[in-house]
Order: structure tokens, then C-alpha cells, then sequence
């Protein structure tokens, strides 16, 4: 899988690891009186995984929702690749190299696993209508190059059995997992996952773990992932953010926020 | 099914994403055309040919272009009759030579009268552009409230088509006659003619529809349909694929009005394109399958064909009906089968043959 798909790809660009590459500073959203996030600041670096937790309604998936463009936050700034953004739609924010899977599945549910995952291609593919039309020459041969990174992708995610099952009749665990692979498709620089394992028993947690820190080993993706199993944070990320009604209390390795008092508060409560 | 793909094995992704995979579907597909283009231009009456095959093939590829839209882009739309219209009076402008003074900018356009081929591209191209209009609400407005933007094209262009002289060469009753159909010295005239035209231009937008529904538009047509917020995120514009399927779409629609006025009716007014076979072409869709090729063909077959077949079976059988009922018979029956349609299966005859052939590969066991 490793050597097969698009090398410039998975290129690290101007970003080096251990560098930042996705900086939010002091960024604010609220819809009318109801702030999601206050002044939130934090960094993602080239390679790590990084974690968002909190409780619910601390504002994790509204932060994501701002990473790749879905909202346009009141105030802050995020820097992407040393480049600032302005407010821009979600489609520029995939061009740029941001992926991501959602916390409802959000599959393509009157297609097949395997055009679920080519429509994670798209931006790759650069033929237009009327090569289309005729399904001949330089169409057919994107189709098939494309076609065969898809494979890769889908082996590597063990799906091949579903591979022309339409998603909307597939069990939620495989349908998490198609979307990883669709996600993975785009071979995005980074991807944002939004609780991968939710609903899911003990050996898909493990197999869907499998799969996140093979991603960034093998494509070097650096990855945000939000998760409630807080097992599974502390054992595959680097770094740690904690929101709680929109602020950040803590950031830190998964140990450093372990310890923390106001984390401790925030999960359990605090005795007013 | 009488065969299945058992024991064919592909070798490459070039033969696995064919159109029809199966090597039976590929015979059967083959035979068909042969029957088609070879056998029933022979055999069936004139009468069959000309009232039965022609009008099914030119709503057919009415549906196709239509199914393009409501079924694989999920837009829906009401204004396919205007569409329609439009590629008609285009084709029409185009074949009698377009003459349009621009005093306001002291020029004015002026093409010579064109061939009947050209000119019906030339329409459905016309029809193409104006679909890209009429879809930039789709950009904002989702659902029902597209649905009224659409039909708001369909009284628009009922009236215009019937206000504006200049579309109708002023004839003094509004009523339009089609040119001699030349083909590039190929006069069509016959019922065979007739029927063969409309076949290969089917055939032609059959493969079309088909190759881009499974390609990469064609997966962004449907990611748009299927979640859009979704679709968006993956690097999908919904600017590009929403206008692209309203063009396409429009494109073929304007390409069967054409061949509906001047293939099929030879003169007509505007009524022959009003609201009524805007829902005409999407019940067709309906019933056919939303998002299926092979359901425009099986819902416009079975929209055309349901009349004819109240009106000829009750006879043979010797129950006296009257011609009224036959009538309100139809509208009950299409009436109740879309209800049932929507509520059971949204995705029409083409799925509950896609099932039946599921069922059929098991049978007689359960699985």
C-alpha cells in the first residue's frame, strides 16, 4: 500500500515535521447568544496525533467544523501551513489538503463502498464532461489509475468483501470504516476525525486504532481526532487538548492532562 | 436469474468498471439493438411504429435527461416541459434562420437557416444554457422550494412561447409547422425513418447518460444528492456539479423536444409542451426509478403504454367500458402507483427488477 499511491501526496510540503501546521489562535464562534467557543487557541504539529476532549457540548465538533471551513468563526485566526485563512468554503479547505470523517456517518448512501471511496478522489481526477461522456482514452485510464489507488486503500482497511455493497445496508462499525476510507482517498495532509469509534465494541475499537496509527506511520498524516473512550486517547495520541463550554482548560501530553485538576473538575464535576 | 456472474473473473479494473459486466447483459444488450435497428423497423405495423416506438423513445429520452437531474443529482424539477419547449422553438429558430435585431446596441444577429442536425444540437445546446440559469437558485434552495423555482421556468416560458411572436415566425394562429427533415440529403419521412432516428439518437444519449453516471461526475451528482454537507467536504463544488447536471440534463430534455416537435407531432403550438408534460416526464421518472438509466426507459414505456393497453384489453375481453372511464382508469392507476411507489419503493420499477433479479438468483431457496 505504501509505495503505490501518489508520493507528492503524502509530502510534507513546507510544513517539516515536528513543525506547526495548523495553528488556531484565540478563535470565538457563537450563533446568536450561544457561544461555542471562546478564545480558544492550540497547535497541531506535522506527524502527531492530537486529541480534542471534553464533555459533551464543549464545542469539539464545532472546533473541527471551523478547521476545515464549515463555520466561520467571529474572531481569531488559523493559520494553515504558515498561510493565514480567511473565511473560505469547505471544498477550498479539501483542495488545501483537509479531510475528514464525521460523528454521524455521513456516507454517500445510494452508492457502493467502492464509489464512496472514489468520490474521495475527485479533486484528483481532472477530466471533464465530455471526456466522460465517452468513457474512452484519457477518462478511462484516470478512472482505472485512480480505480487501483482506491483498491490499495481498500485492502489496506479490510473491506474488500463490500467492496460493491451499497453502504446504506452495512453495519455501522464498516460503515466508519468506509469513511475512513474515503477520508484517506483525498490523502490528505490532515484529517480530522470526529469520535471514529463511537458505538463500536472492543475489538473494532482495536482494529479501527490499528488502522489510525498505520495512516500516520505509513503516509506520515497528521491526524485530529475526537474521542470519548478516553482509554483509546491516552494510547494513541501525542498531544491533548481539553475544551469544556467552549475554553480550553488544559493542553498537554496525554499524562500532563491526565493530572490535571481542572480536567478531573470538568469530567466529574466539582463540588459548588 | 436465468444466469449470473458466476465463474466470470476479472483481470482488470478496465473490465470490472465495464458498463455491463456480465457477459449475458452484453449479449442481451447486443441482440436488442440488433432487434431494434434490424428487425422491428420490418415487422411492426405502421401504426405501432409511429404512435407506440416514436413517442416512447422521445419521452424516453425526455426521462433520461430528467433522471439525470431529480434522480442521480437529486434537484427536482418541474419545468422539464419548458425545456422541452425550448430545444423545440430553438430547432425550429434555428432550421428557418434566426433574425434578431439589436437596435439598442446597433448591430443585430443573424444566422442563415441551418440543417435539421445542427439545429437540434444547436437547440439542445440553447436548452442547456437556460438550464444553467434556471439552476443557479439550486445553489441556495433545496427541495419543494426548488420545485417552484422550476415551475416558475414552466409558466415563464409557456408564456413566452405564446406572447412572443418572434419565436413562432409570427404565424397568425401561434401554431408552428416543422421543415423537411434532411439529413444530409436523407429525407426522413416514413414511419421506419422516423423510428430510426429517434433510435440512434436514444441509443447515442443512452451511452452518454450512462458513461457519465458512472464516472467521476456522476459520482458527484449523487454525493450532492446522497449528503451534500458531506459531498462539500470531500472537495466537491456544488456550483460546478449542481449546474453541470442542469445542463446536461437540460441538454437532453431540449434534444427530445426537439425531436417531439418535429419528429413526432411535425406541427405543433405551445400547449404540446405545458405543465402537463413537465409531469408527464417525472412520473415517468418516478415509477421508472430515480437514478436508474434502465427506469426512464421502463417508466416511460409504462406511462405511454398503460392507455393503449386499457383501452385494446377490456375490448378483447368482452367487458363494454366506456372511453371516459378508461381515461379516469389511467389517471387512478397512475395516481395510486406513484403513492405506492413513493411510500414502498422510492427507486421504482428499476429496483423491484434489480430485486427480482436478487430473488431469482437464490431461488427456490431463501438463500
Amino acid at each position: 500500500m505504501k509505495a503505490d499511491v501518489d508520493p507528492k501526496a503524502t509530502m510534507t510540503g513546507d510544513v517539516e515535521p515536528g513543525q506547526v501546521m495548523l495553528s488556531v489562535e484565540n478563535v470565538s464562534l457563537s450563533f446568536g447568544g450561544v457561544k461555542a467557543i471562546r478564545g480558544v487557541s492550540f497547535d497541531i504539529r506535522k506527524g502527531e496525533i492530537r486529541a480534542i476532549i471534553g464533555p459533551n457540548g464543549a464545542g469539539k465538533t464545532s472546533m473541527l467544523n471551523v478547521i476545515n471551513g464549515f463555520y466561520h468563526p467571529q474572531e481569531g485566526v488559523i493559520t494553515f501551513k504558515g498561510r493565514r485563512r480567511s473565511a473560505m468554503r469547505p471544498y477550498i479547505a479539501a483542495s488545501q489538503g483537509i479531510a475528514r470523517t464525521f460523528q454521524n456517518v455521513a456516507l454517500f448512501k445510494g452508492m457502493s463502498t467502492l464509489d464512496n471511496i472514489m468520490t474521495g478522489r475527485t479533486l484528483k481526477m481532472k477530466r471533464g464532461l465530455l471526456s466522460h461522456a465517452l468513457h474512452f482514452g484519457p477518462a478511462k485510464s484516470e478512472e482505472i489509475r485512480h480505480r487501483e489507488a482506491v483498491e490499495h486503500i481498500i485492502d489496506f482497511l479490510e473491506i474488500a468483501h463490500i467492496r460493491k455493497a451499497p453502504v446504506g445496508k452495512l453495519p455501522y462499525g464498516l460503515q466508519k470504516r468506509v469513511e475512513l476510507g474515503r477520508a484517506l482517498a483525498m490523502e490528505p495532509e490532515l484529517l480530522l476525525l470526529d469520535e471514529p469509534m463511537a458505538g463500536m465494541n472492543l475489538e473494532e475499537k482495536q482494529d479501527m486504532s490499528r488502522f489510525i496509527l498505520t495512516v500516520k506511520d505509513t503516509f506520515n498524516t497528521t491526524i485530529v481526532i475526537i474521542e470519548h473512550d478516553m482509554g483509546v486517547v491516552m494510547d494513541l495520541s501525542d498531544r491533548v487538548v481539553v475544551l469544556d463550554y467552549g475554553q480550553k482548560i488544559a493542553d498537554g501530553t496525554p499524562a500532563e492532562v491526565q493530572s490535571n485538576q481542572a480536567v478531573i473538575d470538568a469530567y466529574l464535576g466539582v463540588a459548588h | 436469474m436465468l444466469y449470473r456472474e458466476a465463474g466470470q473473473f476479472k483481470s482488470s479494473y478496465s473490465a470490472d468498471m465495464a458498463m455491463f459486466p456480465i457477459r449475458q447483459d452484453r449479449i442481451a444488450l447486443a441482440l436488442l439493438l440488433v432487434v431494434a435497428f434490424f428487425i422491428v423497423p420490418f415487422v411492426a405495423s405502421d401504426y405501432f411504429l409511429r404512435a407506440i416506438l416514436v413517442p416512447f423513445l422521445i419521452l424516453s429520452l425526455g426521462a433520461i435527461g430528467l433522471n439525470i437531474l431529480v434522480g442521480y443529482c437529486g434537484q427536482i424539477s418541474l419545468g422539464a416541459g419548458a425545456f422541452m419547449a425550448i430545444g423545440a422553438y430553438s430547432t425550429y429558430k434555428f432550421t428557418t434562420g434566426v433574425h434578431l435585431p439589436l437596435d439598442w446596441f446597433g448591430t443585430e444577429i443573424s444566422i442563415p437557416p441551418l440543417a435539421v442536425l445542427p439545429s437540434i444540437l444547436l437547440g439542445g445546446f440553447m436548452a442547456a444554457i437556460v438550464g444553467i440559469l434556471f439552476g443557479i437558485p439550486s445553489l441556495r434552495i433545496k427541495g419543494l422550494y426548488l420545485a417552484v423555482a422550476t415551475l416558475a421556468a414552466q409558466f415563464f416560458f409557456d408564456w413566452v412561447f405564446i406572447r412572443v411572436k418572434w419565436f413562432s415566425n409570427y404565424t397568425p394562429s401561434g401554431s408552428v409547422a416543422a421543415p423537411e427533415l434532411n439529413f444530409f440529403g436523407l429525407v426522413v419521412h416514413s414511419s421506419i425513418e422516423r423510428y430510426l432516428l429517434c433510435l440512434a439518437f436514444v441509443t447515442v444519449f443512452a451511452f452518454i447518460a450512462k458513461n457519465l453516471v458512472r464516472g467521476s461526475l456522476g459520482r458527484q451528482w449523487m454525493a450532492i444528492r446522497d449528503m451534500d454537507i458531506a459531498a462539500e467536504l470531500m472537495g466537491i463544488r456544488p456550483f460546478y456539479a449542481k449546474l453541470t447536471a442542469f445542463a446536461v440534463s437540460s441538454f437532453m430534455i431540449g434534444i427530445s423536444g426537439a425531436l417531439w416537435a418535429f419528429v413526432y407531432l411535425g406541427a405543433w403550438e405551445p400547449l404540446a409542451f405545458d405543465i402537463n408534460r413537465s409531469f408527464q416526464l417525472l412520473f415517468m421518472v418516478i415509477i421508472g426509478g430515480l437514478g436508474s438509466i434502465l427506469g426512464s426507459f421502463l417508466g416511460a414505456a409504462f406511462i405511454l403504454i398503460l392507455p393503449i393497453f386499457l383501452d385494446q384489453v377490456p375490448h378483447a375481453l368482452g367487458i363494454p367500458i366506456s372511453v371516459e372511464t378508461i381515461s379516469h382508469l389511467v389517471f387512478i392507476i397512475q395516481g395510486s402507483l406513484i403513492c405506492y411507489l413513493l411510500i414502498v419503493e422510492p427507486h421504482g420499477f428499476a429496483r423491484l427488477w434489480a430485486i427480482a433479479k436478487e430473488k431469482l438468483r437464490l431461488w427456490p431457496y431463501p438463500y
